[in-house]
């Protein structure tokens, strides 16, 4: 049989039935197809695709299992180097990771990798294996983890697994970080995959303190000299939503997304009046960005009832940044882009409230110091965009509650913490930090191979410090 | 969870909680707030420390039921659990020895948040004059214990109940008309109240620290929904704040930002009063 050139077709809910529920758009292979498309790996003996994964998962050798159908030894191999995987086959964006390199894309499209190991990962969860309590020694150190995104979660994990008694502290109500709070239910299940994922770590032993915002009830020199903790690792995150610093930000109806999916992801508000937290999605939204945020925040909105969402992004459609699937799909559910355009001006009302969004046309001019080329505003070309919400996807930058009251970790001067790349280790002894509090916002798998990185050099640390 | 330990009815609809809550009590300030939610449906609510025992191990909440939030909150019952408690946020007030005559305004529920920073105030070795304003004398809350850490104490209500008859404006002028040198006013309470206050300070100078309440969510710098405009800066209220100076907030723009879900929140209020009819029957 010849070799299929095209990846099998990932089965959807309908464009138009699901721009109203918040199911997952994506439903997965079945066990046939999946088999189908693990055949279409070639094996090679040196795999390409390997090289674009940040932590280096053994993608041969998982898809080799999957050929024959032996998914549970699929996903130990996963496992060896993936904590998350029923999350990374969802959201890494493969097309510039794994999948960019794979042979098969030179010709045809390359092997659906993410969608494999979403398969594995999704057969691991159904088949219920328990957990297994570990068994920590009697004079096991502790080690405190600070947010429980993805880069908190695999630390904890790691070091779990290293024997380590592990405390994570999170400042919200829910485990989880943008997992829980950013990424929308119909791309990312809470139920059945991330609480399922945060469940299994208690079940190894690790503990979660929520409601703890560290740098208010403890410090990291209390967690260290008072509550006895060996090391800390420091996985905040970059939560702090920045505005455009426009006249009219504050009219009522302009949101950051990180309000407006907090509201309807942590709080639930799309189940509004039996979740108590409301929201106002408006009727015609604007949301301005380009990245998966900016997805997010404009499928969440046609979701909540909008009936007109535009896409204000500022380069064109080559510089989105959003994962290749999320852009489609939201072209698909109906989402106008309205591509080299930038706001100048939020419109209200007499109350205060949105009523129109000023923008001006842009172009693309000689590329900047991210290679990217660099978009000039077009003299006179200004035009209003009749609108009830504007909601703001454009970057978050580090929460600086940690860092301000830790004044012997250093940060740069966007106030990331500066950590070493292959460790996590800060300029403060026995302080470890990995993820977006120290790359900037990026992307799931980077900030869970940060967190196992800093697991191993704490545990390095810790082992140096006892003889 | 966190117990409640001691449930009081200050006046009509408003409550005194003593919640158990040992470390947030080791670390609590005055000026710094909570945000609790109520079960796993509620809202984050936020509210002020009203008062905190570092040797007892518990906070001290005094809120009003205005909505469906505040009011399931109300619903509880000493020895019953609080689901969250999220706390201590916010900076601390600015309180040193040596700052000279404070003037503590505390309007209608404000008296139970300005009770804290009086008592810091006076602890401090300054001098206390408070001013405690209310609609009528029968929801006047927290006299004797703010009689106990102020030098000076006046009451206003609007209909001359108890006290000066008239506003808490209308006792600050006269502190200032009989030449008092005030070194800073501290005003807590409705915005409207903090906004007439900030004005009748403006032509003296007198430096003036207001409390913000805007709309939150979170209560840590990430959601951006708490952004009050304070001079030419935007600032997050629960993490820059909640104190400001009062001379340099854009009171208009913070008022029409609180209003944003006054016609959801109607509903809601429905819905669970509602609900509770329903709850109550069974
Ligand atoms: C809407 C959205 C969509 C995204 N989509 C994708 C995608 O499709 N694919 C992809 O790869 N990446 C995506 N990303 C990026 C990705 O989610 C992040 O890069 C990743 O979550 C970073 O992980 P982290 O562990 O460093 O931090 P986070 O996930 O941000 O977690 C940090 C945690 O720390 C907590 N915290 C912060 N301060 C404190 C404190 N002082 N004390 C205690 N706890 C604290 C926070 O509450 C939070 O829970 C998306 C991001 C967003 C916002
Ligand atoms: C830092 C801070 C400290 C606070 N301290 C106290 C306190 O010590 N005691 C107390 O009783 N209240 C306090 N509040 C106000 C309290 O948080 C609100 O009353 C509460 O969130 C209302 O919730 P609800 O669900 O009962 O009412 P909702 O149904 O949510 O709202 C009812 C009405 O109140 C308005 N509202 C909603 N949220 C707020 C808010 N944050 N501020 C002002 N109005 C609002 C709504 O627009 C609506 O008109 C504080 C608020 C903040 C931000
Ligand atoms: S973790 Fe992400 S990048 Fe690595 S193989 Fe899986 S999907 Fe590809
Ligand atoms: S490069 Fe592609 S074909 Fe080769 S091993 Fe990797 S996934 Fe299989
Ligand atoms: S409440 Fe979210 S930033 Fe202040």
């Amino acid at each position: 049989m010849a070799l299929r050139m095209m990846k099998y077709a990932m089965p959807e809910q309908d464009p138009k039935v699901r721009a109203h529920n918040f199911d997952e758009v994506a439903l997965g292979y079945d066990e046939e197809t999946a088999i189908a498309e693990a055949s279409r790996c070639l094996t090679c003996p040196n795999p390409r695709c390997i090289k674009g994964c940040p932590v280096q998962v053994d993608i041969p050798g998982f898809i080799a299992k999957m050929k024959t159908g032996d998914f549970a030894e699929a996903i130990k191999v996963i496992k060896k180097s993936n904590a998350l995987p029923a999350v990374c086959g969802r959201v890494c964006p493969q097309e510039h990771q794994c999948e960019k390199y794979c042979v098969m894309g030179i010709k045809g499209e390359p092997v659906g990798i993410g969608r494999l190991e979403r398969f594995a990962a999704d057969y691991d969860l159904a088949s219920e294996n328990e957990t297994k309590p570990i068994e920590y020694a009697a004079d096991a150190s502790k080690v405190a983890v600070v947010g429980s995104g993805p880069a908190g979660l695999s630390a904890a994990g790691e070091l779990a697994r290293r024997g380590y008694k592990v405390t994570i502290f999170e400042a919200l109500h829910k485990a989880g970080g943008v997992l829980s709070y950013g990424i929308p239910e119909f791309r990312l299940p809470k139920e059945k995959v991330v609480q399922v994922e945060i469940k299994n770590l208690e079940k190894l032993g690790v503990k979660i303190a929520l409601d703890t915002v560290v740098g208010k009830l403890y410090t990291i020199d209390e967690l260290i000299d008072e509550e006895g903790f060996g090391a800390v690792f420091v996985a905040t995150g970059a939560g702090l939503p920045s505005f455009m610093h426009i006249p009219g930000e504050n009219l009522n109806g302009v949101y950051s997304a990180n309000e407006f999916l907090t509201r309807c992801n942590l709080m639930k508000a799309y189940r509004f009046p039996t979740y108590q937290t409301p929201i106002k999605a408006g009727k015609v939204v604007a949301v301005v960005g380009g990245g998966n945020v900016a997805m997010d925040a404009a499928r969440t909105s046609l979701r909540l009832g909008a009936e007109q969402v535009y896409i204000v992004y500022r380069r064109s459609e080559k510089e989105l940044p959003a994962r290749l699937e999320e852009i489609q799909h939201a072209k698909a559910e109906g989402i106008d882009f309205k591509l080299l355009v930038n706001p100048v001006e939020v419109i209200g009302d007499d109350s205060g409230n949105v009523k129109r969004l000023r923008c001006i046309k842009m172009q693309l001019g000689e590329p900047d110091a991210s290679g990217r080329r660099r978009p000039v505003p077009i003299e006179n070309s200004e035009f209003n965009i009749d609108v009830d919400t504007v909601i703001i996807a454009i970057g978050q930058g580090p929460n600086p509650l940690v860092q301000s009251t830790t004044p012997d970790m250093q940060t740069n001067k966007r106030g990331n913490i500066m950590a070493d790349d292959s460790t996590g280790k800060t300029t403060k002894p026995g302080v470890f930090a990995g993820g977006d509090i120290v790359t900037g916002a990026a992307t799931v798998i980077l900030a869970m191979g940060a967190g196992k990185k800093a697991a191993e050099a704490i545990d390095k640390y810790l082992k140096n410090k006892k003889h | 969870m966190y117990k409640i330990l001691k449930k009081v009815l200050l006046s009509p609809s408003v409550w005194l909680y003593d919640i158990e809550a040992p470390r947030i009590a080791k670390k609590a300030e005055p000026g710094q707030f909570l945000i609790v939610r109520t079960d796993e449906e509620g809202e984050r609510i936020p509210l002020t420390i009203a008062d905190f025992d570092r040797q007892k191990g518990y906070v001290s909440i005094v809120f009003q039921e205005i909505g469906a939030g505040t009011e399931l909150l109300g619903k509880l019952n000493e020895g019953d659990y609080i689901l969250d408690v999220v706390a201590p946020l916010g900076r601390k007030t600015h309180i040193e020895p040596g700052m000279g005559t404070v003037v503590c305004i505390g309007g209608g529920i404000g008296v139970a948040p300005i009770y804290p920073i009086a008592r810091g105030m006076h602890q401090a070795g300054n001098k206390v004059i408070s001013i405690m304003g209310a609609k009528n004398k029968d929801i006047l809350i927290l006299e004797k214990e703010m009689r106990a850490v102020s030098d000076e104490v006046l009451i206003t209500t609007d209909d001359g109940s108890c006290g000066i008859k008239g506003f808490v404006t209308t006792a600050l002028q006269q502190i200032i008309d009989r030449s008092e040198k005030i070194d800073e006013v501290i005003a807590i309470g409705p915005v409207v109240m903090m906004r007439s206050v900030v004005e009748a300070t403006r032509p003296y100078k007198i430096k003036t620290v207001v409390s913000l309440n805007p709309i939150m969510v979170d209560g840590t710098g990430m959601c951006g929904g708490c952004r009050v405009q304070v001079g030419d800066e935007i600032k997050f209220a629960c993490v820059d704040g909640p104190e400001f100076d009062g001379h340099l907030v854009d009171f208009k723009g913070l008022m029409s930002r609180q209003r944003m879900y006054k016609d959801a929140e109607k509903e809601e209020t429905n819905h669970v009063c509602k609900l509770s009819k329903i709850k109550g029957a069974i």
